[in-house]
This record gives C-alpha cells, sequence and structure tokens, in this order.
C-alpha cells in the first residue's frame, strides 16, 4: 500500500521534500513509515524521541495502523506564535 | 464573516480577530475583551533577527486551535477565543498572531488569552525559521502532544499566575 509522507521544518530540509510517496508492507504503522525514512536519512535518527506524527491531519501515536492512500506527517519540536 | 480561527499567509489585523470573537456572543452578556499581538522581535538569544519564515501543517493546526478553544470553553465557561496565525515571510515587527478573548469577567479573558498562547506553543504544529546575521535556525520548541495533561496543567497555571 501506498502512503504520502508531509515533512516540515528541519525533517523536509533534512530529506530535501515536502512529501514523499512511500511503500509499505499491509498491518504497517506510522513508526513504520518513520523507521524506513530514518534508514533513508540516517540524520532523521536524532529526532526519534522528539517528533510528534499525525495521519490524515489528525495527531496520532507511532503506534497508529496506516491504510492505502493515507496522508502521514512527520513534526518536530513546534515554536508557533 | 470572519471566521475566529484561522491561519494562512495575510496580514494580523486585530480588528478583525475582535470583531470574530464578538460575533455570536449574547449582546451586552460579555464585560471584557482582551487581546494579544504577537510581534517579530530583533533579537534572540544574542542573535540579531533579520526576518521570520514560519512553516506549518495548516489543517492540523486549526484543528489545535479548535481545541484550544474547546479547552477555554471548559476550563473558563463563557469564555470565548478567537486566534488568528500567520504564516510565510515575516519582517522585524510585523505581527505573527492575533488573539482574542472575551467573557463576562476580566479576570477570565485575561486567563484565557494567556492560556491561549501558552497552548499555541505547546501543540499547534507550527515553526518559526529565523533568518539572522551570520546564519539561519529552525527554532525548535516542545514536542507536540496533545494529550500530555502535564502541558496543559503547566499553561493552566501560567495563565493563572
Amino acid at each position: 500500500m501506498r502512503v504520502t509522507v508531509r515533512l516540515f521544518a528541519r525533517l523536509r530540509d533534512i530529506v530535501g521534500a515536502t512529501e514523499l510517496a512511500r511503500d509499505l508492507a499491509p498491518g504497517a504503522t506510522i513508526g513504520d513509515v518513520w523507521r524506513q525514512l530514518a534508514g533513508e536519512f540516517p540524520e532523521l535518527a536524532g529526532y526519534e524521541r522528539s517528533i510528534s506524527s499525525a495521519i490524515n491531519a489528525d495527531y496520532a501515536r507511532m503506534d497508529h495502523a496506516i491504510g492505502d492512500g493515507d496522508e502521514i506527517a512527520f513534526l518536530p519540536p513546534v515554536s508557533g506564535g | 464573516m470572519i471566521p475566529p480561527l484561522a491561519i494562512g499567509p495575510e496580514p494580523i489585523q486585530l480588528e478583525r480577530v475582535a470583531a470574530a470573537v464578538a460575533a455570536g456572543a449574547a449582546a451586552g452578556a460579555d464585560g471584557a475583551v482582551v487581546t494579544f499581538l504577537g510581534l517579530v522581535r530583533n533579537h534572540n538569544l544574542g542573535r540579531s533577527v533579520r526576518y521570520l519564515e514560519y512553516d506549518a501543517y495548516q489543517p492540523l493546526a486549526l484543528k489545535a486551535f479548535g481545541r484550544i478553544a474547546a479547552e477555554i470553553a471548559e476550563r473558563w465557561p463563557g469564555a470565548r477565543l478567537a486566534l488568528h496565525h500567520r504564516v510565510g515571510r515575516l519582517e522585524v515587527g510585523e505581527a505573527s498572531i492575533a488573539i482574542a478573548t472575551r467573557s463576562p469577567h476580566r479576570g477570565d479573558a485575561y486567563a484565557a488569552c494567556r492560556y491561549a498562547i501558552e497552548r499555541i506553543k505547546q501543540i499547534a504544529p507550527i515553526w518559526k525559521h529565523e533568518f539572522f546575521d551570520g546564519g539561519e535556525v529552525w527554532i525548535e520548541g516542545a514536542t507536540a502532544n496533545p494529550d500530555d495533561l502535564h502541558a496543559r496543567a503547566e499553561a493552566e497555571r501560567i495563565a493563572c499566575a
């Protein structure tokens, strides 16, 4: 199944794209998407403990199951205001 | 009609946010409106700031604003919130955020306004990219977790201090 991955702020700079498409096995979780990306982009590993994640524009935990066509987002620590 | 909660590249207009918080309120019931305007500062951590670029996950940011509005309604019954956040490039002195809160009594309006900005900094998926003399850096603050009750309690403590 195929998901869209959205990246923000420094994560976007590390990966060099705002959006990626990735193929995952059925039953995969948000955490599986993160580990796949961290394998491709080792600099992401430093964010393991500080990122938040979202699915289809709702906050969700890393153990949340994903489905075909979902939009997954990884969010570094925030600094709005 | 002016949306009470908004995020986008348009310049912030405080009077529009104040008007939005009034819309739908029972006439004559409220005795206070408190507003907050956040500005781009020309210095940060010893750096001379040239300008900021704000990035955001806009659909989720709007939902975070809605969650903050609901938290305020729960904590300060009768209080209402309007909030506009800007994204894109902002020059020093420009407004990045405007908040207006409204309630029957000033104490609740002040507390709710302070609570809103503290919660924005905790859970809104928005980022400052700081361009300063000699470089640039992404500012990274809190790990966003809307279900973190300790963070919520801390925002409430600051709001009521």
